[in-house]
C-alpha cells in the first residue's frame, strides 16, 4: 500500500464525482446527488490516507518533514483542502449542485500533479525546516480552497442570473439550471465562503511574515509571492466592503470573487512558474 | 438649513465613504502588480540588459519610481489614503456604535417593533406580573437575563448578547493602522545589516545594508565553530550551524548554536544564519620521520608557507583536496632541497598513512589532520517595531473573526394590560447572520407561547 496508489484512487474518485454530479444535474434525481457526495467523501478519505502515507514514507526515508515540501505535495494538499471546505459547506448548507462546480478544481489539480509533476520525495532545504511551514501552508490553503469554493459558486451565479434575465418572469427556469440553488442562496454562499477564506488568508500571510521574520529578520520584503498574497487580500477586502454598497452586490460581487480566485491561482502557481523570488523552490 | 453640502462636508463624506475604501483597495491591488513584474532595486545596467529596455524607457520608468515602487511617493500616498479612509470612517461610525452598546434601547415602542422581521404577538389570560416573570425566566434560561423597565403601565424586557462584537470591525481597522505604526517604528529606529565572522574570531560592529559606516553593537560576538552538513548521497545541504558567544567586557554572557530558522537574539539585535564561506588557507598537521636518523616530529603547516624540518630543510603544502578521486582527503606538498630550491611535488593521502614510505624520499610524511576555517555569514536585524506589528496581527485576526462570526443579538418583550387579559409583543434582531437568528427566534417564540398559554 503506497501513497501513489491512494493518490490514483483519489484522482479517479474526484473524476467520478464530477461525472455523477453532472448526471445528477441532468437527471434531477436526489439519489444520484447523494451518490456524488458519497464518492466525494470516498475520494477525500483516499486523499487523506495518501497524504498520511506519504508523510510516513518520508519519515521512513529519514526525513522528518510534513508532506508540504514541493509543488506535487502542495497540489495534492490543495485538492484535499478544496474537498474539506466543500464537504463542510455541503454538510451545513446542503446545496448538492455546487459540487459540480467545485470538485472540478480539485480534479484538475490532481490530474496535473499525477501527470506532469515530479512526485519523488526530496529532503527539505534548511530554509524550509521549520514548524512554521506547516502552519503557514495549512492556513493559506484552507483560504485558497474557500476562494475556490466561492469562485465555483460565483460562476453558477453568473450563469443562473444571466438566464433568469432572459427568461420570462412567470415560467420558472427548468433544465439543469433548475437544479441550481436560487440566485439569493448562491450569492450568500459566495459571501460565506469568502468569510471563511479571508481570515484564513490573513492568518496565512501573518504566519508567513512571522516565519520570514524568524528565518531572515524581515517580516515583509515585497517579494513577488508576498506581494501577490497582499493583492489577493486587497481584492477580497474590496469584496467584503462591496457587500455593503449599493450597486456592488450580485453580479459585480460574483465577478470580484472570480477575479479574486484568478489572482489566488496566480499567487499560488503563477508567481513560481512565471516570476522569481523567495518561494521559487515550489516551481 | 441649505440642501447643498459645504465643500468641507463633501470632503469629509468622501474620506468616510465605502466607495473610496473599495476603490483604494482595488487600485492598491492593481498597482502592486507592477513591482512583481519589474524586479525591484536593480542597477540601471541590469535593467537595460535584463529587460532590453532603451535608456528613454528606463528614464520614464525611473521617474515614475517603478524600480522601487513600494517606497515611491505615489504608492505610499495610496497607503496613506487607505489609512486616512480607515481613520475617518471609524471616527464617523464609532460614536453611534458606542451608543448602541452602552445605552441600549430598553423600551421598544410599537414603531420599533414594526421594523423587526422577527416578531410575535401573543394574548394571554395570565396576569401582568406572571407574564413578566415567565418571560424573564425564559429569556434568562435560553438567552440572557433581561433588563426590566416598567413604564406607563407597560412592562418592557430587554436582553442582548454579543454587543461587543460590534467593535470587531473597528478592531480590525485599527489593527491595520497599528501594523503601519509598527512598520514605521522599525523603519525609523531599526536597521538591517550583515556581518561575516571567521571561526574563532569576534566582532563588535555590523555593516548596514544602506549606508557605508559600520554600526557598533555594544558587545562582542564570537563564532567558536561553523559547520555545514549534507544529506547522504548528494550535495543537498542539510544544515548550517554556527556556535555563537556573546561577550561583554570579556565575560561570556550568552552561548547559542544558531542555524537557519533558529536565530540568536541579544540586546535588541537578532542574528540569523545566512551564508558561509572558506576563510583563509587550510591548515594541516603532519608526522615527519627522517629516514636517515629515524627521528620523528609532528609539525603544523598552513598551505603555501614553508615549515622547517629537522636537519635544516623545509617543506610546504601546495594544495589540498577534501576528496581526491576515491582516495579521500589529499595534500600535495614539496620538500626544498638543501640549496633552497623547490623539490618535485608529491601527494599524501590521509586514509593511507603508510603510502609515503614507498616514495623513497629523505623524509616520510603522514597527513594527520587538516582543517579549513570558515566564516559564517549572518544577517543582523534591529526592529523595535516588530512587537507592534505582531500586536496588530493578533488584533486583526481576533477582530476579523469576531466581525465575521459573532453577532449582536437583541430581544425585546413588551407586556401590556388589555381589556381582556394581557398582550405580549416579542421581537428581536441580529446585526449579522440573520438566518441563524431567525431559527433561534422561532424556537424561542414557540417556547414563549407554550409558557404563556399553557
Amino acid at each position: 500500500m503506497t501513497s501513489s496508489l491512494f493518490f490514483n484512487i483519489t484522482t479517479i474518485a474526484y473524476f467520478a464525482a464530477m461525472v455523477v454530479f453532472i448526471l445528477y444535474l441532468t437527471a434531477k434525481n436526489k439519489t444520484i446527488g447523494l451518490v456524488a457526495t458519497l464518492v466525494c467523501w470516498a475520494g477525500f478519505a483516499a486523499n487523506t490516507v495518501a497524504i498520511g502515507l506519504r508523510w510516513y514514507e518520508a519519515y521512513a526515508m529519514g526525513y522528518e518533514q510534513a508532506p508540504l515540501s514541493n509543488l506535487y505535495e502542495s497540489i495534492v494538499f490543495f485538492a484535499w483542502s478544496i474537498l474539506l471546505i466543500y464537504l463542510i459547506f455541503d454538510l451545513k448548507y446542503k446545496q448538492r449542485a455546487v459540487g459540480a462546480f467545485v470538485v472540478p478544481f480539485a480534479f484538475a489539480g490532481m490530474i496535473w500533479a499525477q501527470w506532469s509533476l515530479d512526485a519523488t520525495i526530496q529532503p527539505l532545504v534548511p530554509a524550509l525546516q521549520s514548524n512554521w511551514l506547516t502552519y503557514h501552508v495549512f492556513t493559506c490553503f484552507i483560504g485558497y480552497a474557500a476562494f475556490a469554493m466561492a469562485c465555483g459558486v460565483s460562476i453558477m451565479y453568473l450563469i443562473k442570473v444571466g438566464k433568469e434575465e432572459h427568461a420570462a418572469e412567470e415560467s420558472p427556469i427548468g433544465g439543469i439550471l433548475g437544479m441550481f440553488p436560487s440566485v439569493k442562496i448562491l450569492d450568500d454562499l459566495n459571501y460565506k465562503a469568502i468569510m471563511v477564506g479571508f481570515p484564513m488568508l490573513t492568518l496565512g500571510i501573518i504566519t508567513g511574515a512571522a516565519w520570514a521574520n524568524y528565518a531572515w529578520g524581515t517580516y515583509w520584503s515585497w517579494d513577488p509571492k508576498e506581494t501577490w498574497s497582499l493583492i489577493v487580500w486587497f481584492i477580497y477586502a474590496a469584496f467584503l466592503h462591496a457587500r455593503f454598497t449599493r450597486g456592488w452586490v450580485g453580479r459585480r460581487a460574483a465577478w470580484l470573487s472570480i477575479f479574486g480566485f484568478a489572482a489566488t491561482i496566480f499567487c499560488y502557481l503563477g508567481v513560481n512558474l512565471v516570476l522569481s523570488g523567495l518561494h521559487s523552490y515550489g516551481g | 438649513m441649505s440642501k447643498e453640502k459645504s465643500f468641507t462636508d463633501q470632503l469629509w463624506d468622501f474620506f468616510c465613504s465605502l466607495k473610496l475604501a473599495i476603490m483604494t483597495l482595488l487600485v492598491l491591488a492593481l498597482t502592486s502588480i507592477i513591482g512583481t513584474v519589474i524586479e525591484q532595486n536593480l542597477a540601471q545596467q541590469e535593467y537595460l540588459q535584463k529587460y532590453g529596455m532603451s535608456e528613454g524607457t528606463f528614464r520614464v520608468l525611473d521617474a515614475l519610481q517603478f524600480f522601487d515602487m513600494y517606497h515611491s511617493w505615489w504608492f505610499l500616498s495610496l497607503m496613506g489614503l487607505f489609512a486616512v479612509n480607515l481613520i475617518c470612517c471609524s471616527i464617523k461610525r464609532l460614536p453611534r456604535i458606542i451608543k448602541i452598546v452602552n445605552e441600549p434601547v430598553l423600551v421598544a415602542d410599537d414603531g420599533l417593533f414594526r421594523t423587526f422581521s422577527n416578531r410575535e404577538e401573543i394574548v394571554t389570560a395570565d396576569s401582568l406580573e406572571s407574564v413578566r416573570d415567565k418571560a424573564a425566566a425564559l429569556l434568562g434560561k435560553r438567552f440572557a437575563a433581561p433588563v426590566i423597565t416598567e413604564q406607563d403601565g407597560k412592562i418592557h424586557l430587554f436582553s442582548q448578547k454579543g454587543a461587543y462584537s460590534r467593535f470587531g470591525v473597528y478592531v480590525t481597522h485599527s489593527s491595520i493602522l497599528i501594523i503601519f505604526l509598527g512598520a514605521m517604528i522599525g523603519n525609523v529606529w531599526g536597521y538591517k545589516a550583515y556581518i561575516n565572522i571567521v571561526e574563532g574570531s569576534s566582532i563588535n560592529q555590523v555593516w548596514p545594508r544602506v549606508g557605508k559606516e559600520p554600526i557598533p553593537i555594544g558587545f562582542d560576538l564570537r563564532c567558536d565553530d561553523f559547520e555545514v552538513t549534507f544529506y547522504d548521497g548528494g550535495g543537498r545541504p542539510k544544515d548550517f550551524t554556527s556556535e555563537l558567544v556573546v561577550l561583554k567586557d570579556g565575560q561570556e554572557i550568552l552561548k547559542k548554536t544558531i542555524e537557519v530558522n533558529d536565530p540568536l537574539s541579544y540586546g535588541g539585535l537578532t542574528f540569523y544564519q545566512s551564508s558561509y564561506g572558506p576563510a583563509g588557507d587550510p591548515t594541516f598537521k603532519f608526522r615527519v620521520r627522517e629516514r636517515a636518523t629515524g627521528e620523528t616530529v609532528e609539525v603544523s603547516a598552513v598551505q603555501g608557507r614553508h615549515v622547517e624540518l629537522p636537519g635544516g630543510r623545509s617543506f610546504a603544502v601546495n594544495q589540498f583536496a577534501p576528496s581526491y578521486d576515491k582516495f579521500g582527503p589529499a595534500a600535495q606538498i614539496h620538500v626544498n632541497s638543501a640549496d633552497g630550491t623547490h623539490g618535485n611535488p608529491f601527494i599524501l593521502l590521509k586514509n593511507f598513512p603508510e603510502f609515503d614510505e614507498r616514495r623513497g624520499g629523505d623524509y616520510i610524511f603522514t597527513l594527520l589532520e587538516h582543517q579549513q576555517r570558515y566564516y559564517t555569514g549572518l544577517q543582523v536585524a534591529k526592529d523595535p517595531g516588530v512587537w507592534v506589528v505582531w500586536l496588530g496581527c493578533l488584533l486583526i485576526v481576533l477582530g476579523s473573526m469576531s466581525a465575521f462570526f459573532l453577532s449582536h443579538r437583541r430581544l425585546w418583550v413588551q407586556i401590556q394590560p388589555l381589556d381582556k387579559g394581557v398582550g405580549v409583543k416579542f421581537g428581536g434582531n441580529a446585526h449579522r447572520n440573520q438566518p441563524a437568528f431567525a431559527l433561534f427566534f422561532d424556537e424561542l417564540k414557540k417556547e414563549l407561547n407554550d409558557a404563556l398559554t399553557s
